[in-house]
């Protein structure tokens, strides 16, 4: 009965996920343009694909949004979820502050926080008006830093969610296991680093898992607040997927980058999921 | 989850006596800074979108508005041209109901049952699967566009509505189905095997036992398949046609068309309009989400 | 599946009433406020002049989101009646695939190859002798637009050509003015230094590069001069803080820059701001260098039914789109020229009649869109981004680039 139950998984891990990702690898092989053809060219896009200064710098920008995403949004998804945990009055009015920029999309968070950022007329402009007027603050056309401008937008949707299922985490924390951490004298922040959190391990790994894959695919954000600019300063790896696809009509290159991401996501994932799932039901 | 009353004083616990002591200036404190920052945008939203464009031409994006219109509004929703037709987000917005609801229902009613059958039942070959499916949520959408337009195309769903209801369950499916998986894993062995001795089958504790127990865990789902669904454009633009286009084809059109100068304050209007339904959803399943998991408990 | 679809569709049609009207369906990305009056003239047109009524399926946001759709729909079974294609090289594929509709007879009926002119753009439509594509207009790339208020605020007289141009950007920095304007959406960049290669090298060394892919011109002396000027424009468009192309040009319109480089299309931001040409703002084709037109535009292509009826209904939108009164209208609402040469565009304004002065002595090149395969425009578009913004690219380096590009070309 569970394995008829979990036909709609099997078909779904099967043909989408197995099938298309073998397709895109099959097809990266191949000079198509517009339409997927099996004129196979070897390595040629890939060749191609190292020696573009563009995909270099998309690399470099994921590796920085990545680090930098995932340890801010864990770091203030817990600690806002441990806030709100305290018994406080207005809850609900705090949680729904917090987690409202998740109803938005990208595009319109891109394009809110590219108005906010913007040096002629937000923020760089407020402080200026203020009297400090050698104040600079233009993340968004700066080489150096835009893509900490980026990061901005996306840690403002993202985190209310973090902190909702890390509060659903917390929540599901015994109360005898504070009483008995109170009791021993152990101070707050070391339970919460030394029980509670050892304790959250599921809640942890969802919204590892969540927050992962969030950065793996960015792309709209970016399309929306800076269209990779200034330069290809704030380029990203799905976006060059897109635009060598759909807009160069290179089908070919566009499936060697999508290996290329596919295989790093592989090397990492599978090994490490098969490990996490794969042992005895963890408690 | 033996600690019912404790759990539920979590959430409902008497308020501390001292309202002005250090922990609790702190405490609100630093809450009510982090809400203004979070809300700031939306204040900037609000604020641009009841102002003329002469106003915010001047430039000051955080002041109040000198005078306050509310044509923008009336401009989003009933008049925003997109190409021939002007009748803005009113358009596509029973369309977007139309497409969310059916599919966040299938979404997660897939999603659950996978859960439960991953954390409960462990069949052979589970695990393979259920890596490919953690392995699927890291793939880029962009790069399955094709590949499921040919599976579409197969299956003689191309175009409609249910072909889309089956793209944004295979794409909600990873996430979900590990949220379902880890609450489920999470729940007390016992009760499951309790219920086994009684006789239960399959689709009798699936029903019985722990759909009541998963309250908290179906609005975290919701939330997230809501949101998702709701906003969606390329999905709903690629695998369906103009008359069933969701609402966000026209915040698309609205948004990313330019007429002679940009409309900041129609932009604005358009895009809360859209996101109003999310909105309204946590508002109301922020309670259930508290609710959820006091009854959970109480039942555990 | 095929033949049951349209069995639903046929009823689908009787049931409407009408035996032989079709709905058709037309896809194209033209939304913004001009572009849209445009388009309804050829609606009003087709559902005036014929029984079958268009539909319409506008998405904005041009190629990027559009294409997509557009491949998905047609590889999906599920075409739509017609859409808008950028012509040149973009759907050469989709044809050779035998997906779309050969329209040789209705253009031989009424010979179109007389009267599409420059009739270049008629070719780009055809392959191996067959015709599958209507072209609606032509947009050219070659202009730039100078605001008046912004030189006078400077104090220097309007430029007429580049290199006055240049020499009163100083004066226009000193008086806080943004010399030259432009956004940061990256096809501006590739589009901008596009039109400087043309007024400065000439039109020999860029067909030599663009159209017959010799990297050594692209690697010479004519070249470096062109990597010089657009290293220097690279200083002059410093602080203009926008990303869209209408944003810049907005900048000109109020006077808080002094000009941008941008295609025919910007000309209606000029028209919707009520700003008149030669008063409020002046065009110089060719950077008023080298007063050339450039030929690019766009075109309707009409992917295949299987029913005769919706094929038939498909040609008959082909035929109209090119006659006489709908290219007048159309092309006026656009700000784009007539791809007839027999129209009388009468209210055509300044600039668009020096366009069309031009177009008539002949002084017109191909569209890098006709020449190059996007693939290798997409790669110039990256270089020329990067370089753009990145004043420690220098001259010499992106030209090196460029000519590596050049000598892969496809």
């Amino acid at each position: 009965m569970a394995k008829i139950a979990a036909i709609p998984m099997i078909l779904t891990a099967l043909c989408v996920f197995v099938g298309g990702t073998l397709w895109t690898v099959v097809y990266s092989f191949t000079s198509s343009k517009l339409l997927p053809k099996a004129n196979w060219v070897g390595l040629d896009q890939y060749e191609r694909l190292w020696n573009t200064n563009r995909w270099i710098v998309s690399i470099e920008n994921l590796m920085i949004y990545g680090i930098c995403s995932l340890v801010f949004s864990l770091v203030i998804g817990f600690v806002l979820a441990a806030l709100l945990d305290q018994k406080i009055r207005f809850e609900n009015t705090f949680r729904t502050i917090i987690l409202y920029p998740f109803a938005l999309s990208f595009i319109v968070t891109g394009l809110v926080w590219q108005w906010i950022l913007n040096p002629d007329f937000g923020v760089q402009n407020i402080v200026r008006s203020l009297g400090w007027a050698s104040f600079e603050f233009d993340p968004l056309y700066n080489q150096d830093i835009v893509i900490y401008g980026i990061l901005i937008a996306g840690l403002w949707q993202g985190t209310g969610l973090i902190m909702v299922l890390m509060l659903a985490g917390l929540r599901g924390i015994d109360q005898e296991i504070w009483k008995a951490a109170r009791v021993d004298g152990i101070p707050t922040w070391k339970t919460y680093i030394f029980i509670v959190i050892p304790m959250m391990r599921p809640v942890f790994i969802t919204t590892l898992v969540l927050i992962a894959s969030g950065i793996v695919r960015v792309f709209d954000l970016v399309v929306a607040q800076t269209s990779g600019g200034p330069g290809i300063a704030s380029e990203v790896p799905a976006k060059y997927v897109y635009d060598t696809m759909f807009l160069r009509q290179n089908l070919g290159q566009g499936f060697a980058a999508s290996t290329m991401m596919l295989l790093a996501v592989a090397i990492v994932i599978i090994p490490w999921a098969y490990l996490e799932f794969g042992s005895r039901k963890r408690d | 989850m033996t600690e019912a009353t404790a759990v539920l004083e979590g959430a409902h616990g008497p308020k501390p006596r001292r309202t002005f002591s250090r922990r609790n200036i702190f405490l609100y404190g630093t809450l009510i800074m982090v809400a203004l920052y979070y809300m700031l945008p939306l204040y900037v939203m609000i604020v641009t979108s009841l102002k003329g464009m002469p106003e915010i031409r001047l430039g000051n994006i955080f002041s109040p508005p000198v005078e306050i219109t509310f044509q923008p509004w009336v401009k989003a929703w009933a008049e925003a041209c997109t190409g021939l037709n002007c009748d803005g987000l009113s358009r596509g917005f029973w369309n977007s109901v139309r497409i969310t609801v059916p599919s966040v229902i299938v979404s997660i009613a897939i999603a659950s049952v996978n859960g439960y059958a991953l954390a409960n039942w462990r069949f052979k070959g589970a695990n393979v699967f259920f890596t490919i499916l953690i392995f699927g949520a890291f793939i880029p959408y962009q790069v399955m566009l094709y590949p499921i337009v040919i599976l579409l195309r197969e299956i003689g769903l191309y175009g409609s509505l249910w072909g889309l209801v089956i793209v944004h369950s295979i794409f909600g499916m990873p996430i979900l189905t590990l949220l379902f998986r880890n609450y489920f894993t999470s729940l007390p062995e016992e009760l499951f095997k309790a219920a086994r001795v009684d006789g239960a089958g399959f689709w009798g504790i699936y029903f019985q036992i722990m759909l009541p127990m998963s309250l908290p865990i179906f609005v975290v789902a919701m939330i997230l398949q809501v949101t998702g669904i709701w906003n969606d454009f390329l999905f709903g633009v690629v695998y369906t046609k103009p008359d069933i286009y969701p609402m966000t084809v026209q915040l698309n059109n609205i948004v990313n068309s330019v007429q002679g100068v940009k409309e900041y304050n129609v932009n604005m209007a358009a895009t809360i309009l859209t996101g109003l339904v999310p909105l309204v959803i946590y508002f109301v399943s922020g309670r259930l989400f508290v609710r959820g998991i006091a009854a959970g408990a109480v039942k555990g | 599946m095929k033949s049951f679809k349209s069995l639903v569709c046929g009823t689908a049609m009787c049931a409407a009433g009408a035996a032989h009207a079709v709905d058709l369906e037309v896809t194209h990305w033209w939304t913004s406020g001009g572009e849209a009056a445009a388009v309804a003239e050829f609606a009003k047109a087709f559902n005036e002049r014929t029984e079958h009524t268009w539909v319409d399926g506008a998405i904005a946001g041009s190629g990027g989101v559009a294409r997509p759709i557009m491949i998905s729909r047609i590889t999906g079974g599920d075409p739509m009646g017609a859409t808008q294609f950028n012509h040149g090289r973009q759907a050469e594929e989709l044809v050779e695939a035998g997906l779309m509709l050969d329209l040789t007879d209705v253009a031989e009926a009424e010979g179109w190859r007389d009267i599409v002119h420059p009739v270049s753009l008629l070719d780009s439509c055809t392959i191996d002798g067959r015709v599958y594509c209507v072209p609606v207009n032509i947009h050219s790339w070659q202009w730039i637009w100078l605001s008046h208020a912004a030189f006078e605020e400077a104090g220097v007289p309007v430029p007429a050509n580049w290199d006055e141009f240049v020499a009163a950007a100083p004066k226009l920095r000193e008086s806080g003015i943004v010399p030259l304007a432009m956004g940061n959406q990256p096809w501006q960049a590739s589009g901008a230094f596009g039109v400087i290669t043309i007024a400065l090298a000439g039109p020999e060394a860029w067909a030599a590069v663009s159209v017959d892919k010799d990297a050594e011109v692209a690697a010479g002396p004519v070249y470096a001069k062109v990597f010089e000027a657009a290293a220097a424009a690279r200083e002059m468009r410093q602080g203009s803080n926008v990303q869209d192309w209408n944003q810049a040009t907005n900048l000109v319109i109020t006077g808080k820059a002094g000009g941008q480089i941008m295609g025919d299309w910007a000309q209606g931001e000029f028209q919707v701001a009520n700003q008149m040409a030669g008063t409020d703002y002046s065009c110089l084709p060719g950077l008023g260098v080298n007063e050339i037109i450039s030929t690019g535009g766009d075109a309707f292509y009409f992917p295949k039914q299987s029913d005769p009826e919706v094929e038939a209904a498909q040609k008959e939108l082909a035929s109209l789109m090119l006659s006489k009164e709908v290219q007048v209208a159309f092309n006026l609402k656009k700000g784009s020229l007539p791809v007839r040469g027999d129209v009388d565009l009468a209210a055509a304004n300044d600039c668009m009649k020096k366009g069309l002065a031009i177009l008539a002595q002949g002084n017109i090149l191909p569209d890098a869109n006709q020449t190059l395969s996007p693939d290798t425009l997409g790669q110039i578009e990256d270089l020329m981004t990067e370089f753009w913004a990145d004043s420690s690219i220098s001259a010499a380096d992106a030209q090196e680039r460029y000519a590596d590009i050049i000598a892969n070309a496809d």
